[in-house]
Parts: C-alpha cells; sequence; structure tokens
C-alpha cells in the first residue's frame, strides 16, 4: 500500500502499523510524534495503529527556533 | 592583572511565576541560528536562562538529521517551551502545538499563527482564534501577538497564560519600537506581558525590562552578534540591569539641570547672569 510520509509517497507492507514504520525509518527509539490524516497517533497507540492505504503522516521532532 | 569578578548583589525581587511555574530568570532565549549546537549549549547557559523556546519540524527522512537538539539542552536545567513558528494558520498552529505536548509532555506552548512569510507580523484573528482552541484542549498559551492594546485584552480575556508582543519584527533588531503601547497594553492585561522578538543589543532588553514587563525573549540577538558568547552574558546584565532599574524607579526627565553638588557654600565668585531673568546667579 502507498502512504504519504512527509509529502513523500513510500510503498509499505500491507498492515504495516505506526511503530512499524517507525521501526522501518530507524526512528523507533527517536524523538518523533506522529501524525495520521492530521490526528495526533499517541506513542501508546502506535503499536495498535494500523495504517491504510492514502493515509498522511507527519513525523515531527524537535528543531532549534526561537 | 586580573580583576576579581563583582559579586553579583541583586536586591530582592520576586520570581517571575507564569502559569504556576516560577522562573528566576527573566529571560527567555531561542534555540534557532546558532553556528553550532555546542555553541547554543554555552550561550544559553551563560545567558542565565531558565526556559528555551524550540521549533517542531519535519523528521529528515534522508538521513541527514544530525544530532539531536535536546541531546544538547539539559532539562533539568532548562524548560522548554515550544513554538509554532511558521504556522500561517490557526489550524495549522493547533495541530503543531498537539504534536509539541506529545514530543515534550508539557501544556506550555509558544503560540505564533503569522500572516506572511515577509513581514512575519502576527495575524491577529488567527491568533485569537488558536489561542481559543488550544486554551480549551488545557495549553497554557504563551501567545505571541503585536503591541497592540485591545488585541492584548481579547487573547488575556480568551485564556492566554501570557502575552508576548512584539518589540518590533522577528528578527529584524530594531528594538522595542512603540514602548508606550506596551506601557498601556500592560495596564490592560492582568497575565505576565514578555516582550518577544525584535531585540538587537543588550540596551534593547533593558529598555524592554524598565518599562515594567515581566520578561524578554530574544533569538537571533544573541545567536547571530558576532560574538554570540559575549552577547549571551550582556543580555543575561541588561536583563538585570532593567528589572532592577524598573524597581528601583527612574527619576522623572526634565527640561533644565538639577545640580548634583550644594548650591550654597562656593568661594566668592563672578556674580552670573541668569539667562532670561534680571537676578544675579552666584554669591
Amino acid at each position: 500500500m502507498r502512504v504519504l510520509v512527509n509529502g513523500v509517497e513510500r510503498e509499505l507492507a500491507p498492515g504495516t502499523t505506526v511503530a512499524g514504520l517507525l521501526a522501518e525509518l530507524g526512528l523507533a527509539r527517536a524523538a518523533v510524534a506522529v501524525e495520521r490524516n492530521r490526528v495526533l497517533v499517541p506513542r501508546a497507540e502506535q503499536a495498535v495503529t494500523a495504517l491504510a492505504e492514502g493515509d498522511r503522516i507527519e513525523l515531527v521532532t524537535l528543531v532549534g527556533g526561537g | 592583572m586580573d580583576c576579581a569578578p563583582l559579586p553579583v548583589i541583586d536586591p530582592a525581587d520576586e520570581p517571575l511565576v507564569i502559569g504556576g511555574e516560577s522562573f528566576r530568570s527573566r529571560l527567555f532565549v531561542g534555540t534557532g541560528k546558532y553556528a553550532t549546537l555546542a555553541q547554543m549549549a554555552e550561550a544559553l547557559a551563560l545567558s542565565g536562562t531558565e526556559c528555551v523556546t524550540v521549533a517542531i519540524r519535519r523528521v529528515s527522512l534522508d538521513g541527514s538529521g544530525g544530532p539531536s537538539l535536546l541531546d544538547f539542552v539539559d532539562r533539568a536545567r532548562y524548560r522548554i517551551l515550544p513554538n509554532t513558528a511558521g504556522c500561517f494558520d490557526a489550524a495549522t498552529a493547533v495541530r503543531t502545538a498537539v504534536l509539541a505536548r506529545e514530543l515534550l509532555d508539557t501544556k506550555r506552548v509558544k503560540l505564533e499563527v503569522l500572516g506572511d512569510a515577509r513581514t512575519l507580523l502576527p495575524d491577529p484573528l488567527g491568533t485569537l482564534e488558536a489561542t481559543r482552541e488550544l486554551v480549551r484542549q488545557g495549553f497554557d498559551v504563551w501567545v505571541y501577538t503585536s503591541d497592540d492594546p485591545r488585541l492584548a485584552c481579547h487573547l488575556a480575556e480568551a485564556g492566554a497564560t501570557a502575552i508576548m508582543p512584539a518589540g518590533s519584527p522577528i528578527g529584524s533588531g530594531q528594538g522595542v519600537l512603540n514602548p508606550n503601547a506596551i506601557r498601556i497594553l500592560m495596564e490592560l492585561v492582568e497575565v505576565p506581558v514578555i516582550v518577544d522578538a525584535g531585540v538587537g543589543t543588550a540596551s534593547d532588553v533593558a529598555i524592554a525590562m524598565e518599562l515594567g514587563v515581566e520578561g524578554v525573549l530574544l533569538n537571533s540577538g544573541i545567536a547571530l552578534a558576532r560574538e554570540p558568547l559575549r552577547m549571551a552574558a550582556a543580555m543575561r546584565d541588561a536583563c538585570r540591569a532593567g528589572r532592577q532599574a524598573f524597581l528601583a524607579g527612574r527619576i522623572p526627565r526634565r527640561l533644565h539641570a538639577n545640580a548634583s553638588s550644594p548650591e550654597g557654600g562656593l568661594i566668592a565668585s563672578v556674580l552670573r547672569p541668569v539667562p532670561g531673568s534680571t537676578a544675579l546667579a552666584g554669591e
């Protein structure tokens, strides 16, 4: 299935969860917050939240700013 | 010969309390634009700040991310104030705040809803709309706004935790352009007022603090100075000096001189006319 991760299309195995996506990207232990279709996916729900075709995922972290 | 450092003797001051949290330093410092994260960490330490701002951005997925900001910000020493910088509508700002809360487990947010990329002026309607929504969701909203006193009233009524008027446009280094607006704004709202943005050098911080604002937030003024570490210390001292001067109470401005030395008891001198009168001055 195809999903959009930070604006870039990505092919994922059907049934991939948010936690699975993070692991695939090497971000399993990074300080990352996840939004799926404009709604936050809390850390506690990432392992049980399955992605679907066409999902728009935002993965964000902290950077320097004022 | 080296001089011993002067002891810091600050007469008693109340800690600044915002959203139930207490701050001894009234300087709030951003973490952007430093040459390196190590330089940023050193500048933060020298500034004496206890609260630093950070931004929320997409993770780099091409492996170009580099070290994490949090590795250089000691969370035991600094409280973190995430911002919604770069958001141009209320909905995006609210989403960004929700993501920040998830990342940092804090209800603090520095809300920015900007009008356009060139001026970075706050959009008043979007700012008010986002303030209402974030307050509804339980955030402590430190809201970046213009120096408009009536808008500040609306934001305070909407439940903002702190009002943060711009001294001048973000990163412009123009200092506090309209001190009278800030003074009026402070009269009209009861929540803490922090000047945010536009600070170019130490005197800008001192001038803001002398107005009686509760604190100053700055970033570029330190990060882009020729010597950021020296400027961090200068900003720290200016914040402290301005605060103490405000508490001490400045003398009124007057048009004419007022001698500091006794006017009587001078040795005999030539009599001098007082300009504009027929009287003679001197003995």
